[in-house]
C-alpha cells in the first residue's frame, strides 16, 4: 500500500505574525518557513506504518510555489520515498488543494491519505474533509491513534466530548491531531540521502483542476488588544481585585 | 434575501449550546428566515428544543437510523440536499461542525468560511488566521451558497422562548456504510462544561503531575468553574484531551479565566482572547501570560492556591 501525505509549507509556529501597517497582508518577508506541524505528524505516522510493513511507499506532496523544493527535500530527509511538488503561483485555498490532491490520489491510488487536521497559517481545517467528500471515501479527522487491520483502519479521534473511535474501510483520508505521535528529528546523513530521492514537479495548471479559490480577502487587521492589567502581590489582594470586578 | 440553514449539534439526545450560538451568527445576517436541521436516529426531543430557540422559523427533523452518530460522510450528502433553497449553511466551529462543514461545501462545490467571528454583510465576514494573530475580512461569491463554521466564542447564545413548527423531512440520498462508529469515551464530570462555563480554571505544565492537578480541580470546584488545561498538561497526561484550550483545542470565552502554571504561548492565548477577565498565577514574572492578564500574581502555585481557597 502507498500512503500519500499532505506536506504544506507554512510560517513557523514560533513566529509571531504581524499585520502590515497598511492592512494589506501579514509580514512574511524573511520569516522562517517550516512544514506544517500537523503534516510532520502525518508524515511520521506514515513512516511508522511503513516501518511496520503495512505500507511500502510514502509520498509527500505539497502545493507550493517554485521555491519550495528544499521544503519537499525536508520531507524526503525525514524518510518519505518520494515527493510530488505541485507548483502554484501563490497560496491555494482548501477546495483547490483538495481538488489537486484528488488528482494525485487518482494517479497514485494510495490506501491512505494522511493530512494535517489544519494548516497553522489559514487555520482552515477543511482540506482532508473536502478531499474525502470529492473522492467519496471515508474520513477520520483529528486522529490521536491509528490502527490498521487489513482493509480497515480503526481511528481514535479527539472530539469535544472526549475520544471517539470509528472504523473506516480503506482507502480513506485520515487527518492528524497533535497527540498522534512525536515526529522524529532529521539526521544529517538523511539530508544527504534525500538529495538523490525522486522529486516530481507538476505545474498546478497541468492537473486540470478548477480553481476553488473563490474567497476574496479584502482586509487584514491585528486582533483587538486587551487593556493593560494589574499585578497584585498576594492571594488576599487577588480576591479583593476579583470582588471589585464583581466576579466573586 | 438570505435564508439560513443551521445544522444542529447534539449528543445523547441533548441539543448543544453551540447551536444557539450559531443561530446568533445567523441572525447577524438579518435574514428572511433561519431554519434549523436536526439529523438524528430519533430527532424528536432535540428538534423540540431547537424549536424553542428565538428567531427560528422552522425545524427540519431528519430521522434515519444511519444518523444515530454524527458521521460526516453520512450526514454530508443529506445536508447538501437540504441546502438547496438556502443562501447560507451555518455549523458551529466545534469538532462536530469542523468535521462536517467541509464535506457539505465540497459536495456543493463551494468554498467554506471557517470560524466566522463577525458579519459585515451577507457575504462579508471576519475570521481569524495565524492562531488569531491576524483577523481577515473575506468576501464569499454572491452567487453561491455560503458554507461557514461559526466561532462559538464570538457569539452569545440566542435566546429561547420561540415556538417554531417542526417538520419531519426525509431525504433521498445514498448513504455510505464505509464508516462505522465504534464508541465514545467521554470524560464524565459533574463540573460545568468547558465550552459554555462562565468561569474556567486551567492548569499547565507548572502543575507538575496528574496527582497535583487535584488542587486545580479543588480550586475550580470552590469557584464553581470548569477545568481546562494547556497542551503541555494534556500531552504530559495530567488531564484528558478534551480539556485542552487553545488554537488546536477549545476556543472559549468565559467571564473569568484563571491560568495557573501556564506560560502563555500564542497557541494557548488564541483560545482565551475573548475571556472577560484573565487571571494569571505563575512563578515566573516574565511569563508572557502576564502580557494579556487583567490580574497577575507572581508566585508558587502550590503555596498560593491553598491561600486563595482559604480567602474565598
Ligand atoms: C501546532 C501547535 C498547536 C498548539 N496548540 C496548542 C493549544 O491548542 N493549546 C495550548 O495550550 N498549547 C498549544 N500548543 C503548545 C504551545 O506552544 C505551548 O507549548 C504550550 O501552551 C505550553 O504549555 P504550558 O504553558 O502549560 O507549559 P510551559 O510553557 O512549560 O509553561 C509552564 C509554566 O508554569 C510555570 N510554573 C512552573 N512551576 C510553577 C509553580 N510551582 N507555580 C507557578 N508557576 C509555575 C512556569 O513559570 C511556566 O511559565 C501548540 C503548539 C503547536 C506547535
Ligand atoms: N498547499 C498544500 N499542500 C500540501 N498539503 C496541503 C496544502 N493545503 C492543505 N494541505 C493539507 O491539508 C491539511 C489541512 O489544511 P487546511 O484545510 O488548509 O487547514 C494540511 O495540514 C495539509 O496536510
Amino acid at each position: 500500500m502507498k500512503i500519500l501525505v499532505g506536506y504544506k509549507r507554512v510560517v513557523d509556529f514560533n513566529v509571531r505574525i504581524q499585520v502590515k501597517p497598511d492592512g494589506s497582508g501579514v509580514v512574511t518577508d524573511g520569516v522562517k518557513l517550516s512544514p506544517n506541524p500537523f503534516d510532520e505528524i502525518a508524515l511520521e505516522e506514515a513512516l511508522r506504518l511503513r516501518e511496520k510493513g503495512i505500507a511500502e511507499e510514502v509520498i509527500v506532496a505539497a502545493i507550493a510555489p517554485a521555491d519550495a523544493q528544499a521544503h519537499l527535500r525536508n520531507g524526503l530527509a525525514m524518510g518519505a520515498n518520494r515527493a510530488i511538488h505541485v507548483v502554484a503561483d501563490g497560496p491555494v485555498q482548501p477546495l483547490t488543494a483538495a481538488r489537486a490532491l484528488l488528482k494525485l490520489v487518482e494517479k497514485e491510488q494510495p490506501g491512505i491519505v494522511l493530512l494535517g487536521k489544519q494548516a497553522i497559517d489559514d487555520d482552515a481545517n477543511q482540506t482532508g474533509q473536502m478531499l474525502a467528500a470529492l473522492w467519496d471515501r471515508p474520513q477520520a479527522t483529528f486522529a490521536s491513534e491509528v490502527v490498521i487491520d487489513g482493509q480497515t483502519a480503526r481511528v481514535t479521534r479527539e472530539v469535544d466530548a472526549g475520544l471517539e473511535t470509528i472504523e473506516v474501510d480503506l482507502p480513506a483520508v485520515i487527518t492528524t491531531d497533535l497527540r498522534l505521535n512525536e515526529p522524529r528529528f532529521i539526521k544529517l546523513p538523511d539530508i544527504m540521502k534525500a538529495k538523490s530521492k525522486p522529486l516530481e514537479t507538476l505545474p498546478l495548471a497541468d492537473l486540470g483542476v478548477e480553481s476553488g479559490d473563490t474567497l476574496k480577502t479584502t482586509a487584514y487587521a491585528p486582533p483587538a488588544k486587551r487593556g493593560k492589567g494589574v499585578m497584585v502581590k498576594d492571594a488576599a489582594e487577588l480576591v479583593a481585585a476579583l470582588k471589585q470586578k464583581g466576579l466573586l | 434575501m438570505s435564508k439560513v440553514l443551521v445544522i444542529a449539534e447534539h449528543l445523547g439526545g441533548k441539543l448543544n449550546a453551540s447551536t444557539h450560538k450559531t443561530v446568533s451568527a445567523a441572525q447577524a445576517l438579518k435574514p428572511d428566515a433561519i431554519d434549523v436541521a436536526v439529523l438524528a436516529a430519533d430527532p424528536a426531543t432535540v428538534a423540540a428544543d431547537a424549536a424553542r430557540i428565538a428567531g427560528v422559523a422552522r425545524v427540519l427533523a431528519v430521522a434515519h437510523p444511519a444518523n444515530a452518530q454524527a458521521i460526516a460522510q453520512v450526514l454530508g450528502p443529506q445536508v447538501a440536499k437540504l441546502a438547496s433553497g438556502y443562501t447560507h449553511v451555518f455549523l458551529p466551529s466545534t469538532t462536530f461542525g469542523k468535521d462536517l462543514a467541509p464535506v457539505v461545501a465540497a459536495l456543493l462545490g463551494v468554498a467554506q468560511v471557517s470560524d466566522l467571528m463577525a458579519v459585515e454583510g451577507t457575504h462579508t465576514f471576519q475570521r481569524p488566521i495565524y492562531a488569531g494573530n491576524a483577523i481577515i475580512t473575506v468576501e464569499a461569491p454572491a452567487g453561491q451558497t455560503v458554507v461557514a463554521t461559526v466561532r462559538t466564542a464570538s457569539w452569545p447564545e440566542a435566546a429561547t422562548g420561540g415556538d417554531a413548527p417542526v417538520e419531519s423531512t426525509s431525504i433521498e440520498a445514498e448513504l455510505p456504510t464505509h464508516t462505522r462508529f465504534v464508541g465514545l469515551a467521554a470524560g464524565k464530570s459533574d463540573r460545568p462544561d468547558l465550552q459554555s462555563a462562565k468561569r474556567v480554571v486551567s492548569g499547565g505544565r507548572g502543575v507538575g503531575s496528574e496527582e497535583n492537578f487535584r488542587i486545580i480541580y479543588q480550586f475550580a470546584d470552590k469557584l464553581g468553574a470548569a477545568v481546562g488545561a494547556s497542551r503541555a498538561a494534556v500531552d504530559a497526561g495530567y488531564v484528558p484531551n478534551e480539556l485542552q484550550v487553545g488554537q488546536t483545542g477549545k476556543i472559549i470565552a468565559p467571564e473569568l479565566y484563571v491560568a495557573i502554571g501556564i506560560s502563555g504561548a500564542i497557541q494557548h492565548l488564541t483560545g482565551i482572547k475573548d475571556a472577560g477577565t484573565i487571571v494569571a498565577i505563575n512563578k515566573d514574572a516574565e511569563a508572557p501570560i502576564f502580557e494579556v492578564a487583567d490580574i497577575g500574581l507572581v508566585g508558587d502555585l502550590f503555596k498560593l492556591l491553598p491561600e486563595l481557597e482559604a480567602a474565598l
